[in-house]
């Protein structure tokens, strides 16, 4: 364990780890274009550069292995010297189009030009213009080889990480630049991410492309509901200009940084699977068409379960809760109906058909939370059968949560269902072709406005933070069910998630000794017998 | 709250000292109310009002008459040197405007007569009153890449700080029109659109 002395300050790291990583250890951050934590080191930018003393030269702090008694300096003077001598080389033949580059906000060039460049041109040759502009290489990304930097993270990142090779850095000196191999597109399913780790505006994304400057982002920590890996996300949203583009919150998702779960990359498929939360949107509750207030339709659920309970009749209660729901979500449910209304028929493992997958992020399962439900539900229904008893009529009371049964089954099931079913009542944030057939829609909120946690298939229970109100008249799921309870007589008395959290460490075993503090955002592994 | 009450009475003792600083304020002050309490009392002449209005009258019309003779008189090029009145004719002659006032904005163009500005939002970002709003698309020439698909400013909200024409890096917003007289039926038409602000 070498110790050495960065700016003044101590550490102690293991041998072998580099100058730049015990750096950050410190929370000295050195500038960095090539070098990536999670990527092969290249060493090609040399921005990096710092003074190791008694070395004449400096060295680059991404490659340089820490040995005992050294003492580092990242801010001296020579240091700063070429730093900014660096930065004109790399600007060269950069075209410094930053009004029109999407990059500017979050763009390192740009960056360390203010904080360390800062000369004027020196230049009196003409810049070196590559043949094209900005091109599409791909179904996602557009490579504008100009704004190029040559720090080949995207070439190791499809060397390395996907291992798909579509890109190279092609000709010499002047002429060098970045292109996909002839013939080759960028399409693999994690392409979307090279955009994340391009320091520079030579990779963009088609969709967010235009779209909004980046310094109106908000950003809300968060977690993929696309499927069962809970990939660690932030959902990035621009509250500054609601009136313009049609009213869209969610601009874009970016990865966030989980050494367990997702490293710092997100599958395409969930970087773009976002525009349900602005989209097609059940806005108020409605009752066979109508649009009616939230307490009339609470009374008409909570009616209905009040003569089944009544009757002893609560076996006639169908609930197909839902793997999207959250943690909190579900211990509602399972307060709600199977305490409360002791006999309920309860499943959420609707039989969906298996999504496609891979060895790195993507599962079959896509549902952010189907360990959660079993381990909160605790189901002994089937959710096949509570369709089928309502078919045959023995379901007077259908409780879907966010399912669209004519995908699933049929539309002469759900038909039959509308007709058999005394109240068929769909409680979901979408709208989808089920809503037609049910007699009351409820709307709940979407996961980008919820508190709560997800676990994932590996039985890890992370937080998602809310990022904005509910769209329209929506509630979130858990409240609309206290609401329902409460009107049953039994309040439960939550007022917020983090109520819910207590109770469901308290309760359950495999949620034991967990809380939202202890949980923070990298996740806590369930306690599994 | 008693040292409050003591503050006041040495506040008002100060105010009602003969010789204090207060002292000349006051005097105006009591002479103003005796003039209006001891108003004199109209003779029969005063009460008609027709001297009052006769000297109105005459006063009006020495203007009106003067600064008719001296208009004729300045169309047919004599006294040139005396002037008339001074009110500038405003509808039909406006007045002289500093070179660097802000007036209403305007887009500039390239020479091909299409916008000049980038959408880059700068302006959006530092208007203070967020007048403007901007919706950015795809340009076909890949050199100019991105040009405003929509481009409004609310002149409703703006309040010509001028901070728009300084942020932007392409030159492509200036307060150079020299229009002064924006006014519209609907605060909807007070939104200027990228063609209005073309039309310069």
């Amino acid at each position: 364990m070498p110790t050495l002395t960065i700016d003044g300050k101590q550490i102690e790291v293991p041998a072998g780890t580099t100058i730049i990583q015990a750096a950050d250890k410190l929370g000295i951050t050195i500038p960095r274009y090539c070098y990536h934590p999670a990527l092969p080191v290249s060493g090609n930018c040399r921005i990096c550069m710092i003074e190791v003393e008694k070395q004449p030269k400096l060295q680059i702090s991404c490659y340089t292995p820490v040995t005992e008694g050294m003492v580092v300096k990242t801010n001296s003077p020579k240091v700063l010297g070429v730093r900014k001598t660096i930065l004109e080389f790399l600007l060269v033949n950069h075209p410094v189009d930053c009004p029109v580059c999407d990059q500017a906000g979050e763009c390192k060039l740009q960056d360390y030009y203010m904080e360390h460049g800062q000369y004027d041109s020196r230049l009196s040759d003409v810049k070196v213009k590559k043949e094209k502009k900005a091109f599409s290489i791909g179904p996602t990304v557009m490579l504008d080889q100009e704004r190029c930097i040559l720090c080949t993270r995207c070439v190791r990142f499809t060397d390395n990480i996907t291992k798909t090779h579509e890109f190279g850095v092609f000709n010499r000196g002047d002429h060098s630049q970045l292109d996909v191999y002839p013939g080759k597109q960028l399409d693999n399913s994690y392409s979307g991410n090279v955009v994340d780790i391009c320091p520079v505006g030579a990779l963009t994304d088609k969709d967010f492309r235009f779209k909004c400057r980046v310094w109106y982002l908000d950003k809300t920590k968060s977690v993929c509901p696309g499927c069962s890996m809970g990939c660690n996300i932030t959902v990035e949203w621009d509250k500054m200009r609601p009136a313009q583009l049609k009213k869209a919150r969610v601009m874009r998702l970016k990865p966030r940084h989980n050494q367990d779960v997702n490293d710092y990359w997100m599958c395409d498929k969930g970087r773009y699977k976002y525009r349900f939360i602005d989209e097609n949107r059940i806005q108020h509750p409605q009752l066979n068409d109508d649009v009616i207030l939230w307490d009339r339709a609470i009374d008409t659920v909570a009616q209905a379960l009040k003569s089944l309970k009544s009757f002893n009749r609560t076996d006639r209660i169908g609930v197909l809760a839902s793997a999207q729901l959250t943690n909190e979500d579900l211990f509602v449910i399972r307060k709600l109906f199977k305490e409360t209304l002791k006999g309920a028929q309860v499943d959420f493992r609707v039989p969906q058909p298996p999504g496609d997958s891979d060895s790195f992020l993507i599962k079959a399962d896509k549902n952010p939370n189907t360990a959660g439900a079993l381990n909160i539900l605790e189901p002994d229904a089937d959710a096949a059968g509570i369709v089928q008893k309502a078919i045959s009529g023995d379901i007077d009371l259908l409780y879907v949560f966010g399912h669209d049964l004519i995908a699933l089954w049929d539309k002469k099931t759900v038909e039959q269902i509308s007709r058999k079913a005394k109240l068929f009542v769909y409680q979901g944030s979408n709208i989808n072709d089920t809503c037609n057939y049910a007699h009351l829609n409820l709307p709940s909120s979407v996961y980008a406005e919820k508190t709560g946690t997800f676990t994932n298939c590996q039985g890890r229970v992370q937080r998602i933070w809310p990022a904005f109100l509910p769209i329209g008249e929506a509630k979130g799921d858990w409240d609309i069910l206290s609401l329902l309870s409460a009107k049953l007589g039994v309040p439960l008395g939550y007022q917020d998630s983090q109520e819910i959290f207590k109770d469901i460490a308290a309760t359950l075993a495999p949620f034991s000794e967990m809380s939202y503090e202890k949980i923070s955002d990298k996740g806590m592994l369930l306690k599994l017998l | 709250m008693g040292n409050m009450t003591e503050k006041r009475r040495l506040e008002l003792e100060k105010y009602f000292d003969p010789k204090g600083s207060f002292a000349s304020l006051r005097m105006a002050q009591m002479k103003r109310a005796w003039k209006q309490s001891n108003r004199r009392e109209l003779n029969w002449l005063e009460n008609t009002y027709i001297p009052t209005l006769m000297e109105g009258l005459w006063l009006t019309s020495k203007h009106f008459f003067y600064n008719l003779t001296f208009h004729v008189f300045h169309l047919f090029g004599l006294y040139k040197e005396i002037p008339a009145a001074v009110t500038y004719q405003y509808p039909e002659k406006p007045r002289p405007l500093a070179l660097r006032l802000r007036t209403r904005h305007r887009l500039t163009k390239r020479e091909d007569g299409s916008v000049r500005c980038v959408a880059c939002m700068m302006c959006e970002t530092i208007c203070p009153a967020r007048c403007i709003e901007i919706t950015a698309a795809e340009h076909p020439d890949p050199n100019i890449e991105k040009y405003p698909f929509e481009f409004n400013i609310d002149l409703g909200k703006c309040v010509y700080c001028g901070f728009c024409v300084e942020a932007c890096p392409e030159d492509a917003i200036r307060m150079d029109t020299n229009k002064l007289d924006i006014a519209e039926y609907t605060r909807q038409n007070m939104i200027y659109n990228k063609k209005r602000l073309m039309e310069g």
